[in-house]
């Protein structure tokens, strides 16, 4: 498992976290909307998260993890600053994406769901984003790139990476 | 009630509101195939998760097929189950789950006892049309009890039912989504790092080989074929009232002789009985309640014989340590008396003794490597088996079990009482333990020795018992959840009793994970109970106590119960755990 309670400011994030479980009406039901709240807080749900989760709930690990491990929009692993998502919908695949996220893949040295080992990029594939018209479609944090062809790909990331060199 | 008029396949007839179009179906004889649907309704276990399809029907005016075990009646429905089109789906759900199921069914625990190839067979199924890829999984054989393989999970979910609903011990869940989805516990662990009781009702429940006994056959044999080992076998009361039906006889009838006698053909060199240990455990238990009782100990004091309920509160309940028992079980007890009493009478060293268990139950498989239960570094028991594969070892030696006349159990720890051959069952402990805490406290010698209140299969019960001038204030549940309410209850301060008896499986060990599978069949549950009252009732000797060998036993060897040295041997302690 790993430590992220012993992260900077993890005490503050678990009280955050601990009123919003208070302010649900029924915790059980909740159970989603909670898990939400902990990634947005913590970025991603590691196994010692989920337990802490249940525990709370007095419900069993096993079906948290098992909510968890349903929803792809749930992460166990921890995610780079940036998630590439790419849509591999109907739409975006006739339209060849298959060959953008090779080209992601191939530039980033990580396969669909693995995060760069700088910290800064997560791959992921996603299903329909409900942007068919633009297909294929990238879509980085919450930013949206449409029509994107394999020629964008080394652009995109080294925009990404000299915005990081400017931010710090 | 409102009644219903319906159809099926051109049969009218009147059904309640309420009621599946399976059970209807019932009614009229129309049989119906299922998979994943599991009703045992006296323990109130409904699994209806309508997950497999294998139930699909026709019904008039609706366009798409109606799954017959979760759809309830309507007034004027007309069904069809007969037809091409029901046949053709309920063949096609089947063909489906087979696309994607290992097809090694010869080598497989659950050959000729699976649902899925039954099912296959009542079909006609003699080809898939569907190729496609299969689950590739890693089997879980991280634990001493139970043997996970996922490949074989058809998602029928009773497994979830049993360790949820009913044990709530909240291990299993389906993970994952899609085609990756499969039954397991959290984070991927490893049966062994979690919570699990190793009840093995999962493994009862479940119609394929996704979830077996850890099968110790072999190691079993190896020690029989060992001529410098004596291997002693014992065997758990709620065996003798279910090994039958491994062979075509009727549930619940009463086998002793004849085991005892298949045990002799196997060779063992000696046969024991756990009845002598649970009389020794009676002997040490109710010692232990007069004890608390007279002292103002903690009460109300909670048995301990069955393993899985051991595990469950050691993490479900770590703060009330206290209040359990420090018995060993009787498997257990009898182990250690075999390897030190037994030994030293036979003049044998207790490293060359094997001590092997029969029992109905797949926790006392992860009993006997608790670590806390070895004596000098002998295990106290080496080996456990199932009621379920010591049928599989008779069977390879060819033994003609029904055929076999009967024998007596060997001597010095092999007699027993009534007393101890109601461990089988619910309520039995209790009684028992009532039956010699009566005498001993009045002084008296008690004549009705049968506790009709202390009986039944209802989930939790309690009743009051007269000791002389005191009212023994009784609990008992049996199934991992009554036990949770009832302990909650207690912590709670809800309910107060002086002494309580908890089985972990439904019925008690005669429901046992390890016991012939009754496919939710519960008037099999129900004869089995039968017949160990029945057993009791035969016997000459009904109190744990007036047991002359275990009189012997103190006498020569442990002094009195609860002495230093039968504490030595027969108690234990526990260990809080983690719940996850």
């Amino acid at each position: 498992m790993s430590d992220i309670f012993s992260l900077e400011h993890a005490d503050e994030k678990l009280k955050v976290l601990d009123a919003f479980i208070k302010e649900q009406n029924a915790e059980e039901e909740a159970l989603i909307s909670i898990l939400h709240k902990a990634q947005e807080l913590f970025g991603y749900l590691p196994s010692e998260l989920q337990l802490y989760v249940s525990r709370k709930l007095n419900i069993p690990a096993a079906k948290v993890y098992g909510v968890v491990s349903f929803y792809s929009y749930f992460s166990q692993e921890k995610r780079g600053k940036y998630t590439i998502n790419v849509c591999m919908g109907t739409a975006c695949f006739v339209k060849g994406v298959e060959k953008v996220m090779h080209e992601f893949s191939d530039q980033l040295g990580v396969k669909p769901g693995g995060s760069t080992s700088d910290g800064l990029f997560t791959l992921k594939d996603v299903r329909c984003i409900g942007a068919c018209g633009l297909a294929p479609v990238v879509m980085i944090n919450d930013k949206v790139f449409g029509h994107v062809t394999t020629h964008d790909v080394a652009r995109l990331i080294s925009d990404y990476r000299a915005q990081e060199g400017s931010d710090s | 009630m409102k009644m219903l008029s319906i159809r099926i396949n051109d049969i009218p007839l009147q059904v309640p509101e309420g009621t599946t179009i399976l059970d209807a179906a019932k009614a009229v004889n129309v049989k119906i195939p299922t998979l994943c649907h599991m009703n045992l309704k006296d323990f109130g276990i409904v699994n209806q998760s309508a997950s497999c399809r294998v139930c699909v029907v026709e019904v008039e005016g609706r366009a798409p097929l109606a799954p017959a075990c979760s759809e309830l009646c309507t007034d004027g429905m007309v069904i069809r189950t007969d037809n091409l089109r029901a046949i053709s789906a309920r063949r096609t759900a089947v063909e489906l789950l087979l696309s994607n199921h290992p097809f090694d069914c010869l080598l497989c625990p659950k050959n000729l006892e699976c649902e899925l190839q039954a099912l296959a067979q009542e079909l006609g199924i003699r080809e898939i049309r569907y190729a496609g890829e299969k689950m590739d999984h890693p089997k879980d054989t991280s634990s001493y009890a139970l043997v996970k393989d996922p490949n074989k999970c058809v998602m029928c979910r009773r497994c979830e039912t049993m360790c949820n609903t009913v044990q709530t011990c909240g291990i299993l869940s389906a993970v994952n989504r899609g085609f990756n989805v499969f039954v397991g516990p959290a984070f991927n662990l490893d049966m062994v790092d979690t919570s699990c009781t190793f009840c093995g009702q999962c493994v009862a429940v479940c119609p394929t080989a996704a979830l077996t006994e850890v099968n110790n056959t072999d190691k079993v044999w190896d020690h029989l074929a060992d001529p410098k080992k004596h291997v002693v076998v014992q065997v758990a009361p709620a065996v003798r009232v279910a090994i039958g039906e491994e062979f075509g006889m009727d549930p619940g009838t009463i086998t002793t002789g004849k085991l005892v006698s298949a045990l002799r053909a196997l060779h063992f060199d000696a046969i024991f009985d756990t009845d002598f240990g649970a009389d020794l455990t009676i002997m040490e238990e109710a010692s232990e309640l007069i004890h608390r009782i007279q002292n103002g100990g903690v009460l109300p004091m909670l048995t301990s014989c069955c393993p899985a309920w051991v595990k469950f509160f050691e993490h479900q309940f770590p703060d009330m340590l206290d209040i359990p028992s420090t018995c060993k079980s009787p498997q257990i007890m009898l182990g250690a008396i075999i390897k030190t009493y037994y030994a030293e009478k036979m003049g044998l060293k207790p490293e060359d003794i094997v001590v092997v268990s029969v029992m109905p139950c797949l926790a006392k498989k992860a009993e006997a490597a608790r670590p806390e239960l070895t004596k000098d570094d002998n295990n106290n028991v080496d080996i456990v088996i199932t009621t379920r594969e010591l049928a599989l070892m008779l069977k390879e030696a060819g033994v003609n079990f029904a055929g076999l006349p009967e024998s007596q159990f060997d001597h010095l720890l092999g007699e027993s009482t009534g007393a101890s051959v109601i461990f089988g069952t619910t309520g039995g402990v209790i009684e028992a333990a009532v039956r010699t805490a009566y005498d001993w406290i009045t002084g008296e010698t008690l004549e009705k020795v049968d506790f009709q209140q202390l009986r039944g299969l209802e989930g939790i019960r309690s009743a009051t018992v007269k000791v002389g001038d005191m009212n023994l204030r009784i609990g008992i549940a049996h199934g991992l959840g009554n036990a949770r309410k009832l302990l909650e209850d207690i912590r709670d301060g809800i309910s107060q009793f002086d002494a309580i008896e908890i089985m972990a499986c439904p019925g008690g060990c005669i429901g046992g994970g390890g016991q012939p599978y009754h496919h939710g069949d519960m008037d099999i549950i129900k004869k089995r109970q039968a017949a160990i009252y029945q057993e009791d009732r035969g016997k000459v000797l009904r109190k744990s106590h007036d047991n002359p060998y275990i009189k012997q036993l103190y006498d020569e060897y442990l002094g009195k119960p609860n002495s230093h040295k039968a504490h030595e041997l027969l108690h234990t302690h526990y260990i809080p755990k983690e719940k996850i």
